[in-house]
């Protein structure tokens, strides 16, 4: 006996987590598409005119998160120009196939894509700093290599703004990592549905509220391709563990999700407590809470032949490079240099395709719809 | 009789069923009917390469392992109690793996 849809009467093909809804297909898709172009619009993510990237991995989540921002710039007219940002990290067999995924992406919804690869950007392919540092603390360079590198790429090409994937069930194990590790100053950034301080490109996560659920069973109805391989340098276990944990609550309760993110929205932090001072790194100028940020450190070891230089106990590191810096011949990032002269940016060799983007400057007016 | 299906595995589920993403299997004469609580173990015996934690926990799926019987979601078909059927397809997508 099939189950009757509770909005139209057709014959439902899901439940919906976070209300208990059975839907049919069609009623489903509209009812995700709308609810993030409400999230898009409570909180007020884009002005008219302005050029969005869609941080694509190739993933389920960027796949779909494409897809809809496509579908509703079209619908409600944001006015919004949308590109595809890629990040190469240069792990041979597993980036090589879902940069094939994001590329076909790039034809199926007839967007630009720009790839940056941590090589051009860093001058180490994630397989050549394995290579150096072993399998144990790898993830910890890709991490802080990612968030930077979406950043410089996204800054080549002169966007106002980055949109990620970030799900709901993301954010609320991210919120619950946090609370594991006594991060009050991540704590209390992690839920903001943007991020990025003065002088960093707004991040935006148009998916806060949307359950993963919902995002595999959109991406399978819809027949999106996407990829998933777990990344072959092992993932992040410590990550593993809150996920397994997320969806065990899920499954007994599934509006703990929603409620694990409104938890950390409603959070205060105590004046009392010592938050992180933001500031730019004196190396690269990208945002960072000290002197030099972990990037520039982490580069350093590996350019000085001491890839722990980056790893462990942080006052120790610091004070490590700032002995190694007394000697001076230190280089920051390329793309650093190349963000005080833009001129000199040299052109990517991983580029697919050669941008035409509109550069003119958004428009001041607020979306009106 | 003996019952055919058709299993499927993506979203990063089918690295623990030999890397194939189909499996056309025929389930052996049983003296209840097949349901979906008695397919899983059945799988875990004879079908699961490796780590069967990963898809099972308890007598069920693994929390994050969605399961789709001909295209619904089985929270809407009695999940463990579905009583499966000859042709059925029933589809297991991991949401367990990188975005
Ligand atoms: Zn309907
Ligand atoms: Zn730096």
């Amino acid at each position: 006996m099939p189950v009757k849809c509770a909005i139209c009467d057709g014959s439902a093909i899901l439940k919906r987590p976070k209300t208990g809804d059975a839907l049919c297909k069609n009623c489903f898709y509209y009812a995700f598409e709308e609810e993030v172009h409400k999230t898009i619009i409570d909180a007020r993510l884009f002005t008219h005119g302005e050029t969005v990237a869609i941080g694509a991995s190739g993933g389920k989540d960027s796949t779909v998160l494409a897809y809809v921002m496509k579908e509703l710039n079209d619908r409600y007219n944001y006015g919004l120009d949308l590109v595809l940002l890629s990040v190469d990290e240069g792990i041979t067999g597993y980036r090589d196939d879902s940069l094939e995924t994001v590329k076909r992406n790039q034809m199926q919804y007839d967007l630009p894509l720009k790839i940056v690869s941590y090589e051009e950007l860093y001058g180490w392919t994630m397989d050549a700093i394995v290579q150096q540092i072993g399998l144990k603390n790898n993830c910890t360079f890709c991490g802080v290599f990612r968030r930077q590198a979406l950043d410089r790429g996204a800054m080549m090409l002169k966007v106002n703004k980055i949109v990620t994937g970030h799900n709901a069930d993301d954010i609320a194990e991210t919120v619950v990592m946090n609370v594991l590790r006594g991060d009050i100053g991540r704590l209390r950034r992690c839920t903001a549905i943007t991020t990025g301080a003065e002088g960093s490109l707004p991040r935006c996560k148009p998916f806060k509220y949307t359950y993963e659920k919902e995002i595999v069973m959109y991406a399978y109805f819809k027949k999106l391709d996407y990829f998933s391989t777990e990344c072959i340098y092992s993932p992040n276990a410590y990550r593993g563990f809150a996920r397994a944990y997320i969806k065990d609550v899920e499954k007994i309760r599934p509006s703990a999700i929603i409620d694990i993110i409104h938890s950390g929205e409603s959070l205060s932090v105590k004046t009392t407590v010592k938050m992180p001072v933001q500031g730019n790194c004196e190396r690269c100028g990208y945002i960072s809470s000290n002197a030099i940020c972990k990037a520039c450190v982490l580069l350093e070891g590996l350019n000085r032949g001491l890839p722990r230089l980056g790893i462990g106990k942080t006052h120790k590191e610091r004070r490590k490079i700032e002995e190694l810096s007394k000697e001076g011949n230190v280089n920051p990032p390329q793309s650093g240099a190349a963000e005080r002269q833009p001129t000199s940016i040299q052109t990517p060799v991983l580029a697919m395709e050669s941008l035409s983007l509109d550069r003119r400057k958004p428009d001041v007016s607020k979306l009106d719809f | 009789m003996a019952l055919r299906i058709c299993l499927e595995f993506s979203g990063g589920a089918e690295l623990l069923f030999n890397k194939t993403k189909k499996h056309e299997v025929t389930l052996p004469v049983c003296e209840k009917d097949w349901t979906i609580g008695s397919l899983l173990p059945w799988m875990r015996e004879t079908m699961l390469k490796e780590r069967p934690e990963l898809f099972m926990q308890g007598n069920t799926v693994r929390p994050g392992i969605l399961v789709l019987i001909n295209d619904s979601d089985w929270e809407l078909m009695g999940e463990l109690d579905y009583s499966i059927k000859e042709n059925d397809r029933i589809i297991f997508i991991s949401t367990l793996h990188g975005g």
